[in-house]
């Protein structure tokens, strides 16, 4: 198990070098001078000469990237070429916003992803498994800011439910944090919850059908007990599912704060690409990648128990 | 006798075990000789190495050390483009008649692949596909139909069919009948047994069934772990064993007579009793 | 991401009969394929339908309401936005199409490589598509538009990329399952190159999926692309849905009219795509038969039909009777019935063999009298006693009290009849906690002495496995061991030597017959194996098409049976056989005869 869970750990690591790395020199070539677009396209030559010198951009790439490298590894990204904050402290700001919708949304996925799943999966054919599966057909495509906008609309708009726009924060009042980020997280939600649901029936009816559940019925053992042996079989397709779906609701945030207007990383990547602040979008890259890598490993370590063959090997 | 068809000389063959850097010794320095127009079975349990020989013959593992020769050539390794050549030579037949026809190609094309591989035109190689179905006693409507639409037993014919429409001198018989009805292995049996007088062509026919080494083989190799124990003509192997190995299979396989069964039963539990003391 | 639509794709499916044909008559296909053909056309004939230049400002027209010569109105710049819309079809399906073709161009090549191949190229690609999987999409996007300066094109080939490791990992899937086919196999050995063979014989069981996983993805794409322009990235010159909704969205309070067109558009032709994709799937999927609610039908079969098999013991004095036993799936049209209506019964310490061919119906036997068919099964029968009482009317919870108890099962197949997640000891302790309520210790002890008793060695080491690292021979073991632990008067046993090998049957056989014996069990025992019946049976059931041929004690069936199929089937097996020498021998004799002649 501990070999397990460092080999995990290490490719992990490699991941996210690979990613920092790749995104570094995709951004900095792709962007070429960023003088032009920090300054505008009115700055003198002497004044862009200025500002490369202090942002460093001067140097050559190579030394720009172990320098940047050597303290990313230390959880200093620098700081912007914009108004010359450092990264991280921007960054530490903005995420709580971020990741608050985002696990929100991802435990409204598995809470009812699970349950609408084991519904569904133990009724095959039934009224609620084909509710399931035409919401996971439907849902699974729809973009997640195409519904937020239907939600806002009718929740905010026309019956006033939820603020349409806006953040609270946690500190200032529970109930408005709450309030303020339930709209987004369903709407992210929504196509998760369907995702998982999905996966689980279908994960429930394979396991269904398998010689092994015969037996156990067979051993006298009880509906409820037989569906405990489903479930610890079924549950790890579903929780691939839901890492996956981890990374699409951090990606699917970027456009979702903007309908809300929340202060989240969403909408710092978009003003600092718009830019070209380096910095912020490389920062933003690993923070997310880190996020994502953490949540794969939880979840090898889950299966890892889950599944006594996978730990094995 | 002459030299013959199929030589195989101290064969071995290595697996990877998953995971891990070590290999596991499938096949442990084994012999064995085939002539022309000769069925020798190959029998015992699984995990005793017998599939994995064929599969060496046919070129679908890597081997280890050792020499298979083919009607005097040496084809122990031997290049992609090269075995292709010698698919003229050296068919098979799998056990699995559902997996291994392709779902979605009708009987003739299955049939007529082969050929056409080989270069033969649609139409001579229609003509092959027609004499071969009547070969194997299908009707010549299954052309158009597809494998889902047969039995296991008419699959089976049809892939012997497949096996036979290039006219190969060695067709390697992977456990062909043990997926059958017994009715069925019977004519399928039958239809081997007399696919061999008229075409000539050697079997190499592995099988965990002593009754269906009875029935098919003139000789017989036994196989426990990776080696050979014991070799001899098909009749006499299957009725009066000499390894200790081989007498065990064969007390285990239990016959349908009450009474001989209870004797044999009797008996194997005598050589249980031996063993363990 | 793998959609989830593709999982029961039946590769036989794609050939039966017409798939347009099916595709078109279910209404979803129909209507789908019919709205997607519409936005296609409106996207290529856009400058022929807009009635003007979707980006010609007329300030007269700023949030103007529907008019004749405008019908959808003007959006806040003072554009038709009739024809914005238009030529937004246009925008989106190029877009997408864009991005499919270079996910598709990456992923399915690549896909069909690493699941062919295998080998250091499969190593490399799936961890590069896992690590474009971990990435979250979006930034990296924004980052493209910027360095790109809002390249519209560059903008869809990274969507592309980004949508390409659902491509490859479901092409590599699907060929890894096709490649392990015995069929692959025989191709190699008929010399087919390569090429061909994944040409000929991979190619056709992947495109069915990838169509079905195209149409979620095109949807996807026009997602994503819809999401970058609402975040104002794109040349303000292109007309794109995703833009126009950012438009109306800031006049949400005042116009609403202006989010709704876009938004409908772009939800209508998404919805499209998603259910044309879900049809597809259908029509190409593996039929499972829905399953069925209603167990046993209240009235009783028609008494005039008569039944097969015999009945030797009083009810009351049998350890399992079942009289008219009737087994039906539900079929396209009408229900099949696999078993006929037949009678069947054994005593205590009998033991009693069930013998016939595939589909003969014996499994379905015994698994009514266990009441565990499949989901879709219906068993009826006018009574079924076990252990001296009539069973057949209750209900489904009180017949399932009788398992464990009084019904002991061992099933074909030891290696998956065993759930992989726990370890053996739990699955031997929790039915004799939760069903027959020993305590910790005690059925802990329980376990180890039934383990002990059906020949294992090691139990505290056995208790502790799990089930992938017991042989076939000893995890048959465990599940007799789990079959008696609860002292059933009944086990009954469907083919339980079929998956070992003969000396581990011979070993099962006797130790079934032990403890058959040592507690007075009666012993029901399915087999398509005569040796075994003539090995451990006192009587048997010969059946063939869901009834019973004949039934009878061992020795008269053997010696003398009355039945043509039972004499079929036990001369069918080779023991008593001519050898290949003697057949040989006799050919010999016959051809010579024949030359003779």
């Amino acid at each position: 198990m501990l070999r397990f869970t460092l080999k995990r750990l290490i490719s992990g690591i490699i991941l996210l070098l690979v990613v920092g790395t790749a995104t570094f020199f995709l951004a900095h070539l792709a962007i070429g001078d960023p003088t032009v677009g920090l300054l505008g396209s009115s700055a003198t030559p002497a004044q862009q000469a200025a500002l490369a010198h202090k942002i460093g951009t001067d140097r050559p790439l190579l030394t720009q990237f172990l320098d940047w490298g050597g303290h990313a590894i230390t959880g200093d990204f620098g700081t912007s070429w914009r108004n010359f904050q450092p990264v991280s402290g921007q960054i530490s700001l903005k995420l709580p916003v971020t990741l608050s919708v985002v696990t929100f949304a991802i435990i409204l996925s598995a809470v009812f992803g699970g349950l609408f799943g084991i519904l569904a999966g133990l009724n095959p054919g039934t009224w609620i498994d084909k509710l399931v599966k035409g919401a996971a057909v439907v849902l699974f495509a729809l973009p997640g800011f195409w519904v937020s906008l239907v939600l806002v609309v009718w929740f905010a708009v026309n019956l006033k439910w939820f603020p349409a726009v806006g953040y609270v924060q946690p500190t200032m009042s529970v109930q408005g944090w709450l309030r303020s980020i339930t709209l987004p997280a369903v709407a992210l939600a929504l196509g998760a919850i369907v995702m998982v649901a999905e996966q689980l029936r279908n994960a429930f009816i394979a396991v269904n059908g398998q010689d092994f559940v015969r037996t156990l019925r067979s051993r006298g053992l009880t509906q409820t007990r037989v569906v405990l042996h489903l479930l610890r079989n079924a549950a790890p397709a579903s929780l691939t599912v839901l890492a996956l779906m981890f990374v699409g609701l951090l990606s699917g945030a970027v456009v979702v704060e903007q309908v809300f207007a929340l202060p989240g990383i969403g909408a710092m990547t978009n003003g600092s690409s718009q830019n070209g602040d380096i910095p912020i979008l490389l920062g933003i890259t690993v923070v997310s990648v880190l996020f994502v890598v953490i949540v794969n490993f939880v979840l090898d370590v889950v299966l890892g128990w889950l599944n006594p063959k996978a730990r094995v090997q | 006798m002459s030299t013959p068809l199929l030589s195989v000389q101290d064969l071995a063959i290595d697996y990877p075990l998953p995971g891990r850097r070590k290999t596991f010794r499938a096949l442990n320095e084994v012999s064995l000789d085939i002539g022309a127009g000769e069925c020798v079975g190959l029998v015992g349990e699984s995990g005793s190495g017998k599939s994995t020989l064929g599969k060496a013959i046919l070129g679908l593992v890597p081997v280890a050390g050792g020499q298979i020769t083919f009607d005097g050539a040496d084809i122990t390794h031997l290049t992609r483009a090269a075995r292709r050549k010698l698919a003229a030579s050296i068919q098979v037949v799998f056990q699995d008649p559902y997996g291994s026809l392709d779902p979605s190609m009708s009987v003739g094309d299955i049939l007529a692949e082969p050929l056409t591989t080989s270069g033969l035109g649609r139409r001579a190689a229609d003509a092959a596909v027609k004499e071969m179905i009547d070969r194997v006693k299908l009707p010549s409507t299954v052309v158009g139909r597809f494998p889902h639409e047969f039995s296991g037993g008419q699959r089976q014919r049809i892939a012997i069919a497949r096996a036979l429409v290039r006219k190969p001198r060695l067709i390697v018989c992977d456990e062909p009948v043990s997926a059958l009805d017994l009715t069925t292995q019977a004519a399928i049996l039958d239809l081997f047994i007399e696919l061999q007088r008229d075409t000539g062509v050697s079997y190499l026919f592995v099988t965990h069934d002593l009754g269906v080494v009875r029935r098919v083989c003139h000789r017989v190799a036994v196989m426990y772990r990776g080696d050979i124990v014991e070799t001899g003509r098909g009749d006499s192997v299957t009725a009066n064993p000499q390894d200790p190995y081989t007498r065990r299979l064969l007390m285990a396989s239990p016959i349908a007579n009450p009474q001989a069964q209870a004797e044999r039963r009797a008996k194997w539990l005598e050589l249980r009793a031996d063993s363990a003391a | 991401m793998t959609a989830p639509l593709t999982d029961n794709i039946d590769p036989r499916a794609a050939r039966r009969g017409s798939v347009l044909g099916r595709f078109l008559r279910r209404p979803a296909g129909a209507i789908s394929l019919g709205v997607f053909a519409v936005v296609v056309l409106v996207a290529v004939f856009a400058p022929l339908l807009a009635p003007h230049d979707p980006n010609f400002v007329d300030l007269s027209l700023f949030k103007a309401p529907p008019s004749a010569a405008h019908p959808l109105g003007g959006d806040s710049t003072g554009r038709d936005i009739l024809s914005r819309l238009l030529f937004g079809a246009r925008t989106t399906l190029i877009g997408a199409a864009i991005a499919i073709a270079v996910a598709v161009g990456i992923g399915v090549p690549s896909g069909l490589a690493a699941g062919y191949f295998g080998g250091v190229f499969d190593k490399i690609a799936t961890w590069v598509s896992d690590a474009l999987q971990a990435v979250p999409g979006m930034i990296i996007l924004l980052i493209v538009a910027a360095a790109s300066r809002n390249s519209f094109t560059f903008i869809m080939i990274t969507v592309g990329v980004f949508l390409m490791p659902g491509y490859f990992r479901l092409t590599r899937s699907t060929t890894l399952t096709v490649r392990n086919e015995a069929y692959i196999d025989a191709a190699i050995v008929s010399g087919l190159s390569n090429t061909r063979i994944l040409a000929k014989h991979v190619i056709k069981a992947v495109y069915a999926p990838i169509i079905i996983q195209t149409a979620l993805t095109a949807g996807m794409a026009m997602g994503m692309q819809a999401g970058l322009q609402f975040l104002g990235i794109g040349s303000a010159n292109t007309p794109g849905w995703g833009a126009m909704m950012n438009d109306g969205f800031t006049a949400i309070l005042t116009d609403p009219l202006l989010l709704l067109w876009p938004s409908l558009a772009l939800g209508i032709t998404i919805a499209a795509l998603a259910v044309m994709g879900s049809t597809l799937s259908d029509v190409l999927s593996v039929r499972q038969p829905a399953p069925r609610r209603k167990r046993r039908p209240a009235a009783p079969s028609s008494v005039d039909d008569a039944t097969t098999g015999a009945l030797h013991y009083e009810p009351a004095a049998a350890a399992v009777q079942v009289r008219n036993l009737k087994v039906s799936y539900p079929g396209a049209d009408a229900d099949i019935e696999v078993v006929h209506g037949i009678d069947l019964d054994v005593a205590p310490g009998e033991v009693l063999g069930i013998v016939g061919e595939s589909g003969s119906g014996k499994s379905q036997t015994v698994f009514s009298i266990l009441d565990l068919l499949p989901a879709a099964g219906v068993a009826s029968c006018d009574a079924l006693w076990i252990g001296g009482r009539d069973v057949s009317a209750l209900d489904r919870k009180d017949r399932h009290k009788l398992l464990g108890s009084k019904l002991g099962y061992v099933p074909q197949e030891p290696m998956t009849n065993l759930d992989p997640s726990y370890t053996i000891g739990y699955q031997l302790i929790e039915p004799l906690r939760s069903v027959h309520k020993l305590g910790r210790t005690e059925a802990r002890e329980r376990a180890i002495g039934v383990l002990t008793r059906v020949g294992i060695h090691d139990p505290a080491r056995v208790m502790r496995s799990y089930p992938h690292q017991l042989s076939g021979g000893m995890a048959q073991r465990v599940l007799i061991a789990g079959a008696i632990s609860g002292h059933p008067s009944v086990l009954i046993a469907d083919e339980p030597t079929t998956a070992l090998d003969v000396t581990v049957q011979a070993e099962v056989l006797e130790l079934l017959r032990e403890l058959q014996q040592e507690y007075g069990m009666a012993l029901v025992i399915v087999t398509h194996n005569f040796g075994v019946v003539a090995d451990i049976c006192d009587r048997v059931a010969v059946m063939k098409h869901g009834e019973i041929v004949e039934v009878g004690d061992v020795a008269t069936i053997f010696t003398n049976p009355a039945n043509d199929y039972t004499r079929e089937l036990i001369a069918a097996s080779l023991d008593d056989a001519a050898s290949r020498t003697e057949l040989d021998a006799a050919y010999d004799t016959t051809e010579r005869k024949a030359v003779n002649a």
